[in-house]
């Protein structure tokens, strides 16, 4: 499902590599975390994922895609097969909550009928039913990161990235969003999920990549956050 | 695509921008205006030249008693001199047709057209004013053949060309066609520059919703379309402003101050104005799309 080769990413601005050789494969279906300080191109692991970055080296490939080769008017179609959800939510302050889910199949041209149908599902798929009227400022942490799992999932997209998604959530409500992932994934999703939630990564048990300055440290499957950290 | 998405997107738009949005309407319609003025010009001094160039004249004048110029030798021209002169003139190949105008027809001609002041009239006797002959060319722009024949005969006064007086009046016009084509092109500049500001203010308020919509894959064309429209919209606005003002020029100006007080010049007519109102309309729309699609490449990547 993914697939990186020899992947090296340098920014102008930096002496250092972002990410430095890195050959790693994710089966479809699979959960993987992706573990590391900050810094250690966790974020640019993701962003290579959605053609958002170009690698300098080495070849990406995303759904059978390779993103070398994919031009810039198909970029659209892959970022369709991925549903992506951040930190900080990203939601739009001034829609309701179904709004925002909605927005996402909107911009995508899908026809209102499939939206009216499609996004109560889904609202309900993440334990939001009732709350499509709600405008995002109305509810809790945990609440606004489950819209935006609901956005990013209303496509059924093949792969789910998350970056640091419980990052801002206290732990209780990081487990409910974990667990929420995790259903998500039965469903036959890819998801990837950067992080630095020792508990979390712990918890559950799943394959863990460590990306230590630009390069994989460890890929364990069923691993922990980290041995002595 | 779903049109009720993006119209409500360019709603928005204009709204947060309404400021901006007023400046290019203004800055559009005014440039348009001017340009439109410059065309209007330009069919004002092709109709004049329609309407004068078949009736403009060569006139002949003929030495009368109290002529001071050189040819005439201080007498008035004789009859064979006329007949003479006459006959070379209808013998040209540049020449159409020949009248003879008498010093009495000159003159009903002159209180005719000065009633209006008979003090003028009471002071001019019929010998005061020249005898000519009025020539009508085949061509009227062949006008330095007839007086370079002409000029240095005996007899003959001054050979003059009314088609001389209304270049001086079309030079008039086509300095005041350039003056507006100028500032229109300063102005263009200035709305181009406008719009561009415009659209990158209303991408950089709107980098939010539009980073969600290239995360879940909204195609370039989705994304940029509410932003090339805003600015297809204000610039045909502006230029909607514009026709009206060029209506109101030829309604207010032409038909209600010139064409009563020269009634004997040619203006332009409503088909002159409705031939120039689509383009105006097309330069407001090519004008505000292309400066938003340059600047949407630059501002909102994919």
């Amino acid at each position: 499902m993914i697939r990186l080769e020899h992947v090296t990413k340098s920014y102008p601005t930096s002496t250092r590599p972002a990410l430095d050789d890195v050959t790693v494969e994710i089966d479809k279906g699979e959960f993987v975390f992706l573990v590391g300080s900050s810094g250690s191109g966790k974020s640019t692991f993701l962003r290579l994922l959605l053609k958002e970055e170009v690698p300098t080296g080495g070849h990406v490939h995303v759904a059978g895609k390779d993103l070398h080769k994919l031009s810039s008017w198909k970029v659209p179609a892959l970022r369709r097969s991925i549903g992506c959800v951040f930190q900080d939510f990203r939601l739009l302050p001034n829609k309701t909550v179904s709004q925002n889910v909605a927005f996402a199949l909107e911009v995508i041209g899908k026809p209102r009928s499939v939206v009216d149908k499609v996004v109560p599902e889904v609202l309900e798929l993440v334990g939001l039913d009732g709350k499509g009227k709600r405008m995002p400022d109305e509810l809790s942490g945990g609440e606004q990161q489950r819209v935006a799992v609901a956005r990013a999932f209303v496509n059924r997209p093949m792969i789910l990235l998350a970056d640091e998604p419980t990052g801002n959530l206290d732990p209780s409500t990081s487990v409910g969003i974990m667990k929420l992932l995790d259903r998500i994934n039965r469903t036959g999703t890819t998801v990837v999920m950067a992080t630095h939630d020792a508990a979390i990564v712990d918890s559950m048990r799943r394959r863990v990549v460590e990306l230590s300055d630009g390069r994989v440290v460890r890929d364990q499957s069923r691993g922990v956050y980290g041995y002595g950290a | 695509m779903r049109a009720q998405f993006v119209l409500s997107e360019i709603g928005i738009g204009l709204r947060r921008n309404l400021t901006m949005t007023i400046a290019v309407v203004v800055t559009v319609a005014i440039s348009l205006a001017l340009f439109g003025s410059g065309l209007l010009i330009r069919a004002q001094v092709e109709a004049m030249k329609d309407f004068w160039y078949d009736k403009v004249e060569v006139s002949v004048y003929l030495c009368g008693e109290s002529s001071q110029a050189a040819t005439c030798g201080g007498a008035a021209v004789t009859q064979q001199q006329r007949d003479e002169i006459q006959a070379d003139l209808e013998a040209m190949p540049e020449v159409d047709t020949v009248f003879y105008e008498s010093q009495e027809e000159a003159y009903a001609q002159f209180r005719e057209q000065f009633e209006d002041s008979p003090d003028l009239v009471e002071n001019v006797t019929a010998e005061a004013l020249p005898e000519s002959f009025r020539v009508k060319l085949e061509d009227p722009t062949q006008f330095a053949i007839v007086a370079s024949a002409f000029a240095q005969r005996p007899g003959v006064e001054e050979v003059q060309d009314q088609k001389a007086l209304l270049e001086g009046f079309f030079n008039v016009l086509n300095k005041l066609q350039l003056i507006a084509l100028i500032i229109a092109g300063v102005q263009v500049v200035a709305a181009v520059l406008l719009i561009s500001n415009t659209i990158r203010v209303a991408a950089f308020s709107r980098r939010r919703e539009t980073g969600i919509m290239r995360l879940v894959g909204a195609s370039n064309l989705y994304i940029q379309l509410p932003f090339l429209l805003e600015g297809v919209l204000a610039g045909l606005v502006g230029a909607g402003f514009a026709a009206g003002a060029l209506v109101a020029v030829k309604a207010v100006l032409v038909d209600g101050q010139l064409r009563p007080n020269f009634p004997v010049i040619a203006f332009i007519g409503w088909s002159d104005v409705l031939a120039i109102l689509p383009w105006l309309f097309l330069t407001g729309m090519l004008l505000a799309g292309l400066s938003s699609f340059v600047t949407l490449r630059r501002h909102l990547r994919v």
